[in-house]
Parts: structure tokens; C-alpha cells; sequence
């Protein structure tokens, strides 16, 4: 899960991490209050910040700075409701204004192709980091981190010496560098960026801007970050799926996809998507509807809550149910497809193409013969089942 | 032959009280596997029956399991609040190898617990979130169905669950020598590369599929292994071909990757390498069945 940057902010400061004042805001009167408070603290002078999980903000017009609290409702409201890449802005931080001398750049992350951790640290902040990854590579110190010893003084020391800091920031640089690990290594983040980290005119160190990604399988060390999870930004279909414990992401296209496992429901979508090319005219190719992966159960129960949900997607025109038996039998997979259609009864509608191989495929194929829904068609392979189901998909659009 | 796990493997299953341990144990028993032990904090001395009327005694900690059966391969199916735990315990018992099925292991216990093995030097682990690893006919540690699966000479990596049983199934015609499964977290003891060098080195396999599918780049730098150490024919498939571009990679994951972590940029590097990659499962195995039908 991304953070937004006033969650990333509170996380910080509770860490020790240093940052400035900042108080979100959901409406133009909350941006207003928050921001006579702040200005209160700051000598008047407050930013008006999007929230959004996306960079370039401050081009698109999302950052904006406020002399006064009537400045700053101002800019809420330019700001509130705006679309920012994709992203609707539903909350905004005020924040305390700051006089910036030096941007600096810092970074902890997962480093998956060394089954490690790696620390990034730069003199020049402020710049899009890959940009500057790419074109100066020199400017940007790269530093490994043993995941057991973590970042300690010494490893602190390392990297702000690799990254060059002036001598007179040093010592502060490193000492919330350290912060920011235990930000990193007690709330289970994958990712800590601070950019900018910022010298103000009175010399101090502030992490002004900062991106966390924190794992969802840590989340039983962590109650509490269930609550900073985005609600108001959620698909609907997404979040029921999620209260069902299915992993569901909504799409765009006619054909709805069900099945078991994460690669084999990936490899689903291209085969789909390959079989739509065939069908419907152009600009009108039937393409996957949503990713569902139903894990390797598939009882009656799940497969209904599956369906429910692909259901309940009024784009959905035709639906491909693709199970692999493996430890769960095609048997009890058939068995959980002709449960699911007879609990569900006349709210199933749309047309099903099943295909089923692997464990027992012979008796799952029987059974579903034998129950002879109006709705399923059966397919022996995947390729098949996938064009039927556009072929399906793309009938029902011209209708 | 095969890789990693043979007839001779003694296996024990950390969790194997557990239902899903008990479950999988019984699988694993049924398809031959040689499992000696189990292990459950607090209930050493216990036996567990399973169906074909074998005992299978539980000891209360790896490091006895190991002194009263020799075991060299260790099964995890512990939850993954405790994994971290499993994993160095059995670390710190020197078995050769770990295979850690469980799922939804934090990322920081699997770094955790990779770096305790990296520096101890004297184990593998396969996973976490994994199927495992069989060797049709000969032994399985994991949940990989042993009965789609046949013996053969072909070789199998995958990052999927339900890819390697498709594969494993769409195959069984010429079987395969060892089918690894080594999961998809972002932290994973054994990689492609790993497979793709014991498989070269293995007498009894004769060809090699392989399984991706987007994210990271550890499809790419396979490739590039396999251009410059591969003799042996290779076949690839990549799943996730028109997959929504992934929300969860930060800006800075990129830059450590080093590359955009699509499909498309994946089976260009594979192709590269002189990799034939499949536009689905079924034509991969088909373009497998060419390879073995040339090697004669």
C-alpha cells in the first residue's frame, strides 16, 4: 500500500524524523482553519498541497503557496476536486512554508535483485530521481543495507560521506537518515523517499516531501494500517471483492474472468485479449473485464462469491470461468460451478464458458454435462474457451 | 536424475500437525516421498497416522529431527507470523534444503531470513509462497500434484503456482526430470538463474521451460544468463501480456530494476538469448514438444 505524503508525514514525525507542521484538509473550511493555525506557527506563510499517489503534482498545478488563511481556502478549492493524472484530489495538506537553501535527495527500498535492501542519497534533490538516475548517475550514491544490521551510525556515516553532503550538514543528514530506517524496519516498508530532504535558511535538516510503500503481508504486525488504506478513492466492486477475501482488480472490458491462481489468471486476460482481436469491430474488440483469482479452493461457496461479484459488473457480457484442478479436483470444481449457478439462480444471466483441466478432468466435464445449464458452455482447452467467450462477448455488444 | 531432490531426499515437514501440513503430508506420502519426520514446537514424541497406515513422528524442534533421522529437506507449512522463525531454526540445523510453501510472508522476514542463510552458507530455501519442488517419481516436497505430473527429461522453473501444473500437465507426455516452482515475492531464496544453472548441470535433463510474468527483471537477467552459460535448449512463456501497469512499484523500484518490468520487454530479452518464448501455455508446449522430438 502507498501512503499518502500527509500519512508518509505523520509516520515520520512519529518516529522522530524531522518535518514540518501539516494538517490535512477535506473541504475548503477545514483548509481554512488548518491553515490559520499552521500560519499562526509560521509566520503566515502556508503550502497548499494535493494528496494524491501520483508524482508531478507541482506541474499540474496541485502545490500551491498562501499568504493568508483567505489565500488558502483559495487554493483548496482550486485544488479540491481537481484531476491530477487520473487522480481526483479529495484531500489536501497545508503545511508550514519553509525557506529552502539546499534539496537533497534520500531513499531506502527493497532491492529485489539482490534479495537485499539498498540506500540512494543525493546533493540534488528536488529533480525527478530517475531522470537524474539515468543522466548523472555519478550524483547519485547507491548503497547496499544488510537487512539484519540494517542502518546503523556507521552505515549512516557511509552514506552521507558516498552522497558527498556538505560538512556542516552531515551530522544531521545522518541522524535522520537512521529515523528513516526505523521508519522503514518497524512499519514494515518496502519503500522510504524523501524528496525533497531540505537545508532551510536557519540550517536545519527537513524531510519536506515523503513516499512510503508499506507491505500488505505485514499487515498482522500492524493492526493499525488498515485504517490509513484509501476508502474514498476504492472501486466498489474492488472493495466488496475485498471484504469477500478475493483478489479482484476491475477493468474495462465485456468478458468477465474467473479462475484459480495469480500467473494462470494473468495468462487468462492475454489469451482473452489475443481472442478478441478476432471478434467485434474495430475499436469494439471484447477484452477482459476484471482479473479474479478465486485461490486454489473453488468450492461452491467461493466460486459463488466470484460470480456474484463479475456479476454484478454491468459490462460484463460473457463470463469465462478457467480452473486448473490441482490439489482440488475438477470434480469438486464442477461441483462448485453448479452450486454457485443454483444458489445464484435468475440473477445468472449471462452466458458462462467453463474450462476446466487437470485433476480427475474426466468426472468435473461429466458432471457439468450432466447438469446441462442453459448458461455453460463447456471448453477443452484454453485457447478455445477464450475465443468462445469473446465470440460470446462480442454478440452481445452488437445486440 | 533430477535437481535439488531425489529418491533418496529424507524429507520432514515443519507445520505437518497443522491442517494444511497434515493434508500435504499425506499427498506428499502418497507420491512416494520419503518423509521421516515432523516438527511441532511442544508435541515431540507424538505420531501422527496418516491413511496408508504410516506413522510419521513429530519431534519438537529441526535440530532433533535432523540428529534422529538424517532429514536433509525440510517442508514449511507454518503461518507466515511464525515463518521467519521456521526458516533460521531450520537454518541453524544445517539442512541442505528449505522449501517454504507458506504464503503471505512479510517481505522483511523473507530478507531477514535469506541473509541468515546467504551468510551461513549451508542451505538452500525454495520460496517462500511457493508450490515446491517434485521430481516425478521419485520424491515431492510442496503441493505440486504429483498425479498430473510424469516422469521425463525435461526441466521446469516457473514463478506461478497453476502455470507449473499446467505446464507440468500439458507435458506429461515426456515428463519432466524436476519441476520447481520458486514463487513470486518480490524476495525469493531460489531464482530462475539458480534452476537454469543446476538444470544445465543436471545429466538427467535434456531441455528447459521456463515461466515468467511481469514485474521485477529477473526474467531479463535470466536471459542474459542463459546467452552467456545455457547450452541446453530453452522454452519460455510470460504471463501478464495486457495486465494493467502495476500501481505497487515506486518510482525508485524502477530505477533499481532497471528496467519497465512488462511482458513485452521480457520476451524480447528471452528472444534475444536465442529463447523461444510462447504466445500461450499450450503453443510453449507445443514449441517443447519440437525441442524434445529434435533431441530425439
Amino acid at each position: 500500500m502507498d501512503l499518502f505524503e500527509y500519512q508518509a508525514r505523520d509516520m515520520f514525525e512519529a518516529h522522530g524524523v524531522p518535518v514540518l507542521a501539516g494538517i490535512v484538509a477535506e473541504t475548503v473550511e477545514e483548509a481554512r482553519a488548518a491553515a490559520a493555525m499552521i500560519g499562526a506557527l509560521s509566520g503566515g506563510v502556508v503550502v497548499v498541497k494535493a494528496q494524491v499517489k501520483v508524482g508531478g503534482r507541482g506541474k499540474a498545478g496541485g502545490v500551491k503557496v498562501a499568504k493568508s488563511a483567505d489565500e488558502a481556502a483559495e487554493a483548496a478549492a482550486q485544488i479540491l476536486g481537481m484531476d491530477i493524472k487520473g487522480h481526483t484530489v479529495h484531500k489536501v495538506m497545508i503545511a508550514a512554508g519553509a525557506q529552502i537553501e539546499e534539496e537533497y535527495y534520500f531513499s531506502v527500498l527493497l532491492d529485489r535483485a539482490n534479495r537485499s535492501y539498498l540506500a540512494m542519497a543525493s546533493k540534488e534533490g528536488g529533480v525527478e530521481i530517475e531522470v537524474l538516475a539515468v543522466e548523472r548517475p555519478e550524483a547519485l550514491a547507491r548503497i547496499p543495507v544488510d537487512p539484519i544490521v540494517g542502518i546503523d551510525a556507521a552505515k549512516a556515516k557511509e552514506i552521507v560521506d558516498a552522497a558527498n553532503f556538505d560538512e556542516d550538514v552531515k551530522g544531521q543528514i545522518a541522524d535522520a537518515i537512521q529515523k528513516l530506517w526505523a521508519v522503514y524496519r518497524d512499519e514494515d516498508a518496502t519503500l522510504v523517499e524523501v524528496n525533497p530532504l531540505v537545508k532551510t535558511a536557519d540550517g536545519r535538516i527537513v524531510a519536506l516531501d515523503g513516499k512510503v510503500t508499506l507491505d500488505d503481508n505485514a499487515g498482522f504486525r500492524h493492526p493499525a494500517h488498515a485504517l490509513l488504506e484509501d476508502q474514498a478513492s476504492a472501486d466498489p466492486l474492488e472493495a466488496a471483492a475485498k471484504a469477500k477475501g478475493l483478489n479482484y482488480v476491475k477493468l474495462d472490458g465485456s468478458v468477465g474472468i474467473i479462475g484459480n491462481g495469480a500467473g494462470l489468471m494473468m495468462s487468462t486476460l492475454d489469451c482473452v485479449a489475443y481472442a478478441g482481436e478476432e471478434f467485434g469491430g474495430p475499436g469494439n474488440h471484447p477484452e477482459p473485464a476484471n482479473f479474479l483469482d478465486i485461490g486454489g479452493g473453488a468450492s461452491a461457496e467461493v466460486m459463488t462469491n466470484g460470480l456474484e461479484i463479475i456479476l454484478g459488473d454491468e459490462q460484463v457480457k460473457s463470463v469465462f470461468v478457467n480452473v486448473f484442478g490441482g490439489i482440488t479436483s475438477c470434480d469438486a470444481v464442477a461441483n462448485g460451478i453448479v452450486g454457485a449457478l443454483s444458489i445464484l439462480g435468475d440473477t445468472a444471466t449471462k452466458p458462462l464458458v467453463v474450462r476446466l483441466d487437470g485433476n480427475n478432468v474426466d468426472e468435473g466435464r461429466r458432471i457439468l454435462a450432466e447438469a446441462a445449464h442453459p448458461l455453460v458452455t463447456v471448453e477443452e482447452t484454453m485457447d478455445g474457451a477464450a475465443r468462445k467467450a469473446a465470440e460470446l462477448a462480442s454478440a452481445a455488444n452488437k445486440n | 536424475m533430477a535437481i535439488f531432490l531425489t529418491a533418496d531426499s529424507k524429507v520432514i515437514v515443519q507445520g505437518m500437525t497443522g491442517s494444511e501440513g497434515q493434508k500435504h503430508t499425506q499427498l506428499m506420502l502418497a507420491s512416494g516421498t520419503n518423509i521421516v519426520g515432523g516438527v511441532t514446537p511442544g508435541k515431540g514424541g507424538q505420531k501422527v497416522e496418516f491413511d496408508s497406515g504410516t506413522f510419521v513422528p513429530v519431534f519438537g524442534s529441526v535440530a532433533e529431527a535432523v540428529e534422529a533421522t538424517g532429514a536433509d529437506v525440510s517442508v514449511v507449512f507454518v503461518p507466515a507470523k511464525f515463518t521467519k522463525a521456521a526458516v533460521m531454526e531450520a537454518i541453524d540445523a544445517k539442512i541442505p534444503l528449505v522449501v517454504v510453501i507458506t504464503e503471505g510472508v512479510a517481505v522483511k522476514d523473507s530478507a531477514e531470513f535469506w541473509t541468515y542463510a546467504r551468510q551461513a552458507g549451508t542451505t538452500r530455501i525454495i520460496g517462500p509462497n511457493c508450490p515446491g519442488v517434485i521430481s516425478p517419481g521419485a520424491s515431492n516436497a510442496g503441493i505440486i500434484p504429483a498425479s498430473i505430473a510424469g516422469a521425463g527429461r525435461i526441466g521446469l522453473v516457473s514463478k506461478s503456482g497453476t502455470l507449473t501444473y499446467q505446464m507440468v500437465y500439458e507435458l506429461r507426455d515426456f515428463g519432466f526430470s524436476t519441476a520447481v516452482g520458486i514463487g513470486g515475492d518480490p524476495i525469493i531464496g531460489t531464482t530462475h538463474i539458480d534452476c537454469l544453472e543446476a538444470f544445465q548441470n543436471d545429466p538427467g535433463t535434456d531441455a528447459i521451460v521456463m515461466i515468467g510474468e511481469i514485474g521485477g527483471d529477473a526474467e531479463e537477467r535470466a536471459a542474459a544468463y542463459i546467452q552467456e552459460h545455457v547450452t541446453k535448449p530453452v522454452v519460455a512463456y510470460v504471463a501478464g501480456f495486457t495486465a494493467p501497469e502495476g500501481k505497487t512499484m515506486g518510482h525508485a523500484g524502477a530505477i533499481v530494476s532497471g528496467s519497465s518490468g512488462t511482458a513485452a520487454a521480457k520476451k524480447e530479452a528471452l528472444e534475444a538469448a536465442g529463447v523461444k518464448v510462447g504466445k500461450t501455455p499450450s503453443a510453449t508446449a507445443d514449441l517443447m514438444r519440437e525441442v524434445m522430438k529434435n533431441l530425439g
